[in-house]
């Protein structure tokens, strides 16, 4: 069974000629088939431990480790971290211009499996996946991201995370700027890639909405850089009702 | 590409939009159009129109020391049928119809060439496989002049394709009938030593249509000068252009359009990619509506994508306007380094740095080589730049 483990990450940024600390001694444990919501307030360091996961070279770990199965994560680069199983769905996906939908899910599908999908049953993949998301099949033919609504956007997100199959996945902020419609229609996804029991779920919001329609085993608050409480999906409730207030006293958020 | 968010260190971006009673895209010129090699000062470095141009590696094309040495190009025409392609003395009246030197090394090109080869399409004809004139280089010096003249309503695609090594000038004139339709693909795909200096002089004839679609990987120095002017209302000319500047490669591109007739358009589209030390690409993008060229609609673009350090652009859109009467007019200017989030996000789905690299340059250049037209050219094109990439990651 895939396992993911971070123990006491720490990782800083540089920002105006100064670095940073943003995570500060992060541990949790993902397990296949296990949905793990991770909440917090703005600021709170919980896109940093996304893009951290994933590689980003903005972000410098200082103290800590992340396995997947026993694999040292953070020796690998960004593609590798990909091919072994890590999948993290962007806030914030970018404009690939000049590159269609359909060659890039083709490469990166190539990427991740090894070899090239079979032409006539990967057409076929694509286009069931596109159209459980209600994606339109022109939308094969424009380019990455590029004039996407926000819909769109993480749609595209949902699809990739459809087709790559991974063995942990990471939601950054998939429900912001999403209308209810939408919502529904990725949370949809995502349930469908849950449903199958090969896939450890992290999912990162600010806000308890998207709960309703993707239910967490575990939930985490996330302040100040670390994980301030854990526990079952009540304690979502409790955050919809009590909001961040308790976690945030002292000036410790950002 | 998104627009330049970092431009790099040692690059320019200039532009400008003038209203003028006088051109300056005449007057800044050291001195004016002529085909008389002695009307023209050698340059010194710091003119206007030579200050980007190393003139130490023009091999003497700029002093007149480039003496043509007979063994320069060979230039050989595969015309489809009803084609006419001859050579023609300096006595013939096409010659310098489409245009007048207006730089030293034009002027000594027209000088100094023996023969001019011609090429014309009769009018009313339409092609269907294209012209193409393989000019070779064959280590030596070589002065050239061509011309390609479309009659009325004719329509052709004519594919100049540059190889080789060799010192060369020259000319091309291209002489549009009235509903003529032209496209000329220029590929400059010379070997490392090579240096190419030519102006490219479009004539448009009432209601004609030319595409040139310039396109630049080889050479020491590369320095092409496509401009275009109007015979009559209606004309439309669309000027694509593709550049990939090596370490130690100069590759300059200095456009004019002259809106010198009503109701014409005009659509410059240029973009490079530079990477290695010492990669310099310049472009210069003039557009010109003069006051009785009332209903122009023009614009122009360069987008530069720098892919490591050391490389140089510089690119200077220059738009001048005389009359107010018109439909449209615009310019734009970007050069960005690699974008690292599109690395990123690419790579974040598995998918390896180069090959990665390799879809953003791809894409980059995509629409434009999508309005090339010509297969081959198209599928050598995106060969040629996987095979610049494999070099960089090498």
């Amino acid at each position: 069974m895939a396992t993911l483990e971070i123990r006491d990450l720490h990782v800083t940024v540089e920002a105006d000629n100064a670095t940073k600390e943003i995570l500060k001694g992060v541990d949790l444990t993902v397990k296949q088939g296990e949905t793990h919501a991770i909440m917090g307030p703005n600021g709170s360091g919980k896109s940093t431990l996304a893009y951290s996961l994933a590689g980003h070279p903005k972000y410098t770990i200082t103290g800590g480790t992340v396995t997947l199965d026993g694999e040292d994560v953070l020796e690998m680069s960004v593609d590798e971290r990909a091919r072994a199983g890590l999948f993290l769905a962007m806030q914030y996906p970018v404009e690939v211009p000049g590159v269609s939908v359909s060659n890039f899910l083709r490469t990166s599908a190539t990427a991740i499996r090894g070899e090239a999908p079979k032409l006539r049953t990967w057409v076929k993949e694509v286009k069931e996946a596109m159209q459980r998301l209600n994606m339109d099949p022109s939308f094969a033919e424009r380019n990455v991201n590029e004039g996407f609504s926000g819909g769109e956007k993480k749609r595209h997100e949902i699809l990739q995370l459809e087709l790559l199959k991974p063995k942990v996945a990471i939601l950054d902020e998939t429900d912001s700027g999403l209308d209810v419609d939408a919502l529904r229609i990725v949370s949809e996804g995502v349930n469908r890639v849950r449903e199958t029991g090969e896939v450890g779920t992290l999912l990162i919001t600010h806000y308890t909405r998207i709960l309703r329609y993707i239910k967490p085993d575990f939930v985490h608050v996330f302040a100040d850089g670390r994980i301030a409480e854990s526990g079952g999906a009540e304690l979502a409730d409790k955050l919809e009702n009590e909001g961040y207030e308790a976690y945030t006293k002292g000036g410790v958020s950002a | 590409m998104a627009d330049a968010q970092s431009i790099p260190v040692g690059s320019t971006t200039a532009g400008s939009i003038a209203v003028a009673a006088e051109s300056t895209v005449a007057t800044r010129m050291s001195a004016p159009p002529s085909f008389d090699v002695a009307d023209f000062p050698v340059p010194h470095g710091r003119e206007e129109e030579w200050r980007f141009t190393p003139l130490e590696r023009l091999r003497g094309l700029h002093d007149g020391t480039a003496v043509a040495t007979g063994d320069g190009v060979k230039v050989d025409v595969q015309a489809p049928e009803g084609v006419t392609v001859e050579a023609v003395g300096r006595d013939d009246a096409r010659l310098g119809k489409a245009g007048t030197p207006v730089d030293r090394v034009a002027a000594q090109a027209y000088s100094a060439f023996e023969k001019a080869g011609v090429v014309s399409v009769p009018k009313e004809t339409v092609l269907t496989e294209p012209i193409r004139i393989a000019v070779h280089g064959e280590g030596g010096v070589a002065y050239g002049h061509q011309i390609v003249e479309l009659g009325a309503f004719a329509e052709a695609v004519v594919v100049i394709d540059h190889t080789g090594d060799a010192v060369l000038a020259a000319n091309v004139d291209y002489l549009l009938g009235d509903g003529a339709k032209l496209t000329v693909v220029s590929v400059q795909d010379w070997d490392d030593k090579a240096v190419h200096v030519a102006q490219h002089n479009a004539l448009v004839g009432r209601d004609a249509t030319f595409k040139s679609i310039v396109v630049t990987f080889g050479g020491d120095v590369v320095r092409l000068h496509p401009r275009v002017q109007y015979a009559g209302t209606g004309g439309e000319a669309e000027l694509y252009g593709l550049y990939f500047t090596d370490a130690g490669q100069h590759q300059e591109h200095r456009l004019l359009v002259d809106h010198n007739t009503p109701h014409c358009k005009s659509n410059v589209a240029y973009k490079g990619a530079l990477q290695g030390d010492d990669a310099h690409a310049v472009w210069i993008g003039d557009v010109l509506i003069e006051a009785k060229a009332e209903g122009t609609d023009t614009y122009e673009m360069n987008r530069n994508l720098v892919l490591t350090d050391g490389a140089r652009v510089d690119s200077v859109p220059n738009l001048e306007i005389e009359t107010g009467e018109i439909v449209g007019a615009g310019h734009a200017s970007a050069t960005g380094r690699f974008d690292d989030e599109q690395l990123f996000y690419l790579m974040a789905r598995g998918i390896p740095e180069h090959e990665a690299r390799r879809l953003v340059v791809r894409g980059f250049f995509a629409e434009l080589v999508q309005h090339i037209g010509v297969d081959d050219i198209e599928e050598r094109l995106l060969a040629k730049i996987e095979e610049e990439l494999e070099a960089s990651v090498a």
